[in-house]
């Protein structure tokens, strides 16, 4: 065991794939720069050199296909948008090729591309350098999406993405870089046997939160839990393809369900997993609707009370949950 | 429109028999052949369109055949080839085998993309083409990615990117084009300027019509050549993919041409808003595939009757993969889920 941040955690998780797996390589902006991607590739390019961590033009759709490209020959390229909001220029290589190309063709290629996007938020940096649309990708069939928001998923969840044999969006959030947890060693594990987990149990209220959400659920949980409140918290970890059944299996026994989500409300993650529920549910067995607690629908703001007012924390989860227990 | 293309763009210009000089008759006999494969197959396709039994969008090329008979020439099975919506030509000029395209078009499971891709998704890795999509310009920078992958494995491979003119209105071209100079990538951007995007001509979407300038702008040595003269693209070509294997970075083909067909489907005159009429008559008279034959024909290294029985011997080949594509079955039900990743189901 050694305790690391989920920061450090993604860079172990580089240093792993570098040097176990020479078919991986890294490409983006910003990798020879010390700032661009916080602690989580530090050195990186002084030890594997230039050809292996390639720092890019800012183009991010260029980069992006020719990662697929790449894939497409034998290859395991990591693409790494330093924010999320500028991946939107990828949407093509992304959700027309990467996502699509084993189907289409019937089967015979497979892009094993990964695609790293950050989400970087706070700080004032408003409307274009806030997003979580983690909720879009989960949209597309054929396209992984992975959120690790615990530091051993942020290591672990990186390999198993980067060795899948299909194209996997992971998406990590600066929030949670200096989250520090003791690592066991690593072991390879297959992406498709990975789903939604239970990171702590309790009978009175089924509690999901998917990457950062995730961290806030649990620091809630632990509060209620001194007030002898038991909540139980799944951390939701694979957007797609969706496995409900440990979330519905949940629910099933606490009979209430409340999602944490940091993206949008309309056509969301949480939209999605009380959806699923609700359809996999007996009637009757909910002793409350459902809730969820989203962002508003409304793009970042800058000024910091608006943020302030903009983001939730664990109050505001807490409360939810009273107000769900009545 | 201020024309930088002088006569490649001139219907009435460039349509005398080829000067095939000392070329080995062989291979232009080879040329010949494959161009008349890809025509009649194509033809083939259109009147599967017009009969109502291709019903995905079909996007023929008659009258392009050249290009990818030329630059195929100098490729090898381990290249890596990435083409776009009109790439019947790019498959067969591989030699993608005949059958499988057919069967594809018809959405049947012995198809080259097992029935799942239709006429835009085609596939024969082994031949070196490893997909074509008809989002414009959408594989060219999969097909950087490629050359990058290509670099990497230092064996001397290349990749191909096959685009047209509209592409080059699309940002992605840019970025890509600046990614292979800057890294000096083995890539041969092919620009197969035939003065269309879909039913808009070129006069009307970009101020001059040399696509190759965006090559000059990107520091990438750039060739613009008559695309229906199969000699001259070929040596082009050649030139262009040899430097590329030895090192010399990416180079730019642009080779003028001109489609018979609407921009979709089989009809002459589908394409809205555009009557070129007068103007598709005149480029008929640049046929590619007659130009070679006349220049055969004239340095009797081909007899007319030669020429007939060629014709007739490509025919029945055609129509015998077509008749045996008609008959094959549709792919089951299982593939609709199946093949969305590469571990079955989930």
């Amino acid at each position: 065991m050694n305790r690391t941040s989920y920061g450090a955690a993604i860079r172990e998780a580089f240093v792993y794939l570098l040097d176990h797996h020479p078919e991986v390589f890294v490409i983006g902006q910003g990798l020879w720069a010390k700032w661009y991607v916080g602690n989580t590739m530090t050195d990186l390019d002084k030890l594997y050199g230039p050809e292996r961590i390639m720092d890019s033009p800012v183009s991010e759709q260029a980069c992006t296909g020719a990662a697929v490209g790449a894939s497409l020959c034998g290859y395991r390229p990591i693409v790494v948008h330093p924010r999320m909001d500028f991946m939107l220029y990828a949407m093509d290589a992304l959700v027309n090729q990467a996502a699509k190309w084993s189907h289409m063709l019937g089967g015979q290629a497979h892009p094993a591309v990964t695609v790293r996007a950050i989400i970087n938020r706070g700080g004032e940096q408003g409307a274009q350098h806030s997003q979580a649309l983690h909720a879009w990708f989960a949209h597309v069939p054929g396209l992984r999406v992975v959120m690790p928001a615990t530091p051993r998923d942020a290591r672990d969840l990186l390999i198993s993405a980067v060795l899948c044999d299909d194209p996997v969006l992971y998406i990590d959030d600066r929030w949670l870089y200096e989250w520090e947890e003791d690592l066991p060693p690593i072991v390879e594990s297959p992406l498709e046997r990975e789903g939604p987990r239970i990171l702590r149990s309790g009978g009175e209220l089924t509690l999901v939160g998917v990457g950062y959400s995730t961290r806030l659920c649990l620091q809630a949980a632990q509060s209620l839990a001194t007030k002898g409140i038991q909540v139980e918290v799944i951390d939701l970890r694979v957007l797609n393809p969706l496995d409900p059944f440990t979330i519905v299996a949940s629910v099933k026994r606490t009979g209430r369900l409340l999602v944490v989500d940091g993206g949008w409300r309309t056509c969301g993650m949480a939209g999605e997993i009380i959806a699923c529920v609700s359809e996999n549910l007996p009637l009757g067995m909910l002793k409350q609707s459902p809730r969820r607690l989203t962002l508003p629908d409304a793009p970042a703001p800058t000024s910091a009370p608006l943020e302030r007012a903009y983001y939730f924390g664990e109050s505001e989860i807490i409360q939810a949950v009273r107000a769900l227990l009545g | 429109m201020d024309s930088t293309l002088g006569d490649l763009a001139n219907s009435s210009a460039c349509n005398a028999p080829l000067a095939i000089g000392n070329s080995d008759p062989a291979r232009l006999l080879a040329q010949l052949r494959t161009m008349l494969l890809i025509r009649r197959a194509e033809e083939v396709i259109g009147e599967g369109v017009a009969a109502r039994q291709v019903i995905c969008p079909a996007h023929l090329g008659i009258g392009q055949e050249a290009i990818a008979v030329a630059v195929s020439e100098h490729l090898r099975g381990s290249d890596r080839v990435f083409g776009g919506h009109r790439s019947h030509a790019h498959y067969l000029a591989l030699g993608g085998d005949l059958y499988p395209l057919l069967a594809e078009v018809l959405g049947k499971e012995a198809g080259c993309s097992r029935g799942m891709g239709g006429s835009m998704h085609l596939y024969a890795a082994d031949k070196g083409l490893l997909g074509t999509v008809p989002i414009v310009a959408g594989t060219v920078p999969l097909a950087v990615g490629a050359a990058l992958a290509a670099k990497k494995d230092g064996r001397g491979d290349v990749a191909v990117a096959y685009f047209g003119d509209g592409a080059s209105e699309e940002g992605v071209i840019h970025e890509s084009l600046n990614l292979a100079a800057v890294w000096k990538l083995p890539i041969l951007f092919v620009c197969e300027n035939n003065l269309f995007s879909s039913h808009l001509h070129i006069s009307l979407r970009q101020p001059t019509d040399r696509i190759a300038r965006f090559a000059d702008g990107h520091r990438i040595p750039a060739v613009t050549l008559d695309g229906n003269d199969v000699v001259a693209v070929s040596r082009a070509a050649e030139d262009m993919i040899a430097g590329a294997r030895g090192g010399a970075g990416p180079g730019f083909l642009e080779a003028v041409t001109y489609r018979w067909r609407g921009h979709v489907g089989h009809r002459e005159d589908e394409d809205v808003g555009v009557d070129r009429g007068a103007d598709l008559h005149l480029w008929k008279a640049r046929d590619p595939v007659r130009r070679l034959a006349d220049a055969l024909i004239a340095g009797k290294m081909l007899s007319s009757d030669a020429y007939s029985a060629l014709q007739a011997d490509v025919d029945a080949e055609v129509m015998e993969a077509w008749r045996r594509a008609r008959a094959a079955p549709y792919p089951p039900e299982s593939h609709l889920l199946d093949r969305v990743y590469a571990e079955a189901g989930r």
